[in-house]
């Protein structure tokens, strides 16, 4: 819609053509209008089919056992019940799986962003020897699959004594997500003009204050994105925690769903609905709140460069 | 959240001297494109990053590359030095037909979803520009939903809706639609629709990001230019083809590389729906196969080898591409 308005307005300054071209709009638009409505009503049937599971997730979490094991389902859970939500809940190994979860993650986003953020300034404000290589090893790393490094990381973490521990997972974290954090704050860097801390310098602020007065401020929307991007990588994260993580008791919260779905498969799909409605709802409402945010920040980063 | 304030105080105490360092010893600025010139500064700038990465992904790698030439069995997890075995496990490995189905397997899987994931997006996305606001602001809301869900959530409500017994698929497919073979059904039990299974949680889930990436970037062809174009007389499809296409092929081409990077390392759906009980041998892929091996580090790293190779070789074009118009 906001596309189409430039267009318009800009007819009239070409003088000439304007007129005629009016004409075959006008006898065009109740046929694009009938085309635009039938579009849009196929954009909506794709959107409920999109959205359906996540529906039916909810929707089962609310209903007890026997009302989902007939031959007709519900579709609306207008009696439901909070049993399923109590049952996961009075379980402590929720909670337990919830503290991993957040100290992995915590330690994972301050660190990934803090020497991604480091890096990128070297890579975009500085020229040194080495520079290139370096762009191309953060390029060439990302297309490293962990699934071909799984067993390797978990033998090495091994030596060290660090499987089953937050810190050897985020380790592995943090190298899994550093790669692809650098490149996008790098174009976030790349995209405030050295100039801006030059004027400031000019006005008489030192290198460093003009850095964080004037630069710093600019990059926050890359911060954050990245911070999101990172944090959404480790909250969610399966393989490596599954290799890593072997012992019941330091499961994070995927573990924790899995091991759930195994012991309630077939028997409970109500409490597997509920424990996979409460580690998703607050995921995507935060998701839904920046990912515009995050796509920006991924386009910058990966696209524009 | 807690991200951005932080670098301001950890990362003010490390600058603070390299910058400091350059600025008596050049009084005039001599180069504007080298404001924070030092010989050391980016190289300690970089050490944060390369530490963990050399820890938890280069030594691995290395390690599990020489380990891929030698023997490393029971024997040697007991403290016996591994012997050199040269290619023995790489040749085991390809000379064995059923890694090579694994491989084949691995490939037609991560090129149909990538396939079907682009085409599905791309269209998505020009459907998204052609339909009025609320028609556009349901769909975007549809497709982040189906986006942003934890994924071990998402296959947890899949295994839910392909339930064999009481799932809602076998429900729809059997009572409204009238197949009544399709009354429990078990759709994991045969290779063929495990894999159609897989396809569509697949492509479910990777698709949002294909459609997002694909709108913004139509967003960014001139409007001036497509009404240029429409008095022309080209029709809607030469539009797209001749003037959107073009412009954002960059774009396609980012998102499809990682579609074909994020397809061929496929793990976690695979693995889940290997253990809602489906049969693991006959429904392997790459990353699961090399899970399998993990009692036998060395034939694991070979495997793994191949796979990162393969990775590899379907990638490097799209990486040398990248690397071509990417000024670094």
């Amino acid at each position: 819609m906001s596309a189409a308005v430039p267009p318009t307005a800009a007819v009239p300054t070409a003088v000439s053509p304007a007129r005629p071209a009016r004409r075959p709009r006008r006898r065009i638009r109740p046929r694009t209008r009938a085309a635009r409505w039938l579009l849009g009503a196929l954009a909506v049937v794709v959107a409920l089919v999109w959205a359906f599971p996540i529906y039916w997730m909810v929707s089962s979490a609310f209903l007890p056992t026997a009302r989902l094991r007939t031959p007709e389902p519900t579709f609306f859970p207008f009696d439901g019940t909070l049993a399923n939500f109590r049952q996961v809940l009075t379980d402590g190994s929720f909670y337990a799986s919830f503290r991993v979860s957040l100290a992995v993650t915590g330690l994972t986003l301050v660190f990934a962003v803090l020497f991604a953020f480091v890096a990128a300034l070297a890579i975009s404000r500085f020229r040194f020897r080495g520079r290139k290589a370096f762009i191309v090893t953060v390029l060439v790393v990302q297309m490293i699959p962990a699934e071909g490094l799984f067993i390797s990381q978990y033998a090495v973490l091994d030596d060290w004594g660090l499987v089953n521990s937050v810190l050897g997972l985020t380790i592995v974290y943090v190298a899994a997500i550093l790669p692809f954090t650098i490149w996008m704050l790098r174009g976030f860097v790349n995209g405030v003009p050295i100039e801006l801390e030059e004027a400031a310098m000019v006005d008489g602020l030192s290198r460093t204050r003009a850095f964080f007065r004037i630069t710093f401020p600019l990059l926050a929307p890359g911060l954050v994105a990245s911070g999101v991007y990172g944090f959404l990588q480790a909250w969610n994260e399966y393989t490596l925690a599954l290799v890593v993580m072997t012992d019941p008791g330091e499961r994070t919260l995927p573990l924790w769903l899995q091991g759930l779905v195994e012991a309630n498969r077939a028997t409970d799909w109500g409490v597997v609905m509920a424990g996979a409605t409460l580690i998703a709802v607050p995921v995507i409402a935060f998701f839904l709140l920046v990912q515009k945010r995050m796509s920006a920040g991924l386009v910058a980063g990966a696209v524009k460069g | 959240m807690a991200a951005p304030p932080l670098p301001p105080e950890t990362a003010a105490p490390p600058r603070d001297p390299l910058v400091a360092e350059p600025v008596p010893a050049r009084p005039v600025p001599p180069r504007r494109r080298l404001p924070w010139r030092s010989r050391l500064g980016p190289y300690a700038l970089l050490v944060p990053a390369l530490v963990p990465v050399a820890v938890g992904l280069g030594y691995p790698l290395a390690r599990q590359f020489v380990l891929s030439f030698q023997e490393y069995g029971l024997a040697q997890q007991f403290g016996r030095p591994a012997e050199w075995v040269g290619l023995r496990n790489y040749t085991d490995l390809l000379s064995d037909p059923y890694v090579w189905g694994v491989i084949g397997r691995s490939i037609a899987f991560c090129l149909v979803n990538a396939g079907l994931t682009m085409a599905i997006g791309v269209t998505l996305a020009v459907l998204m520009t052609r339909v009025g606001r609320g028609a556009r602001i349901t769909l975007q809301v549809g497709l982040l939903l189906a986006w942003g869900t934890p994924v071990l959530a998402t296959l947890t409500v899949w295994q839910w809706l392909f339930d064999s017994q009481y799932g809602v698929v076998n429900w729809l497919l059997s009572d409204p639609l009238g197949a009544e073979g399709f009354r429990g059904h078990s759709w994991i039990i045969e290779p063929a629709s495990f894999y159609l299974v897989a396809t569509v949680i697949v492509v479910w889930m990777s698709v949002p990001f294909v459609v997002f990436t694909t709108y913004a970037a139509l967003l960014q062809v001139p409007a001036e230019c497509v009404e240029a174009a429409q008095l022309d007389g080209a029709s809607a499809w030469q539009r797209f083809r001749h003037l959107s296409l073009p412009l954002i092929k960059p774009v396609l081409l980012i998102a499809g590389l990682l579609q074909v990077i994020w397809d061929l390392r496929v793990f976690t759906q695979i693995h889940v729906l290997q253990k809602a009980g489906a049969p693991t041998r006959e429904t392997h892929l790459l990353g699961t196969y090399v899970y399998s091996l993990s009692r036998e580090f060395s034939l694991a790293g070979a495997m793994a080898t191949v796979m990162l190779v393969i990775t590899l070789c379907l990638t490097g074009f799209y990486i040398r591409r990248m690397l071509r118009e990417e000024d670094l």
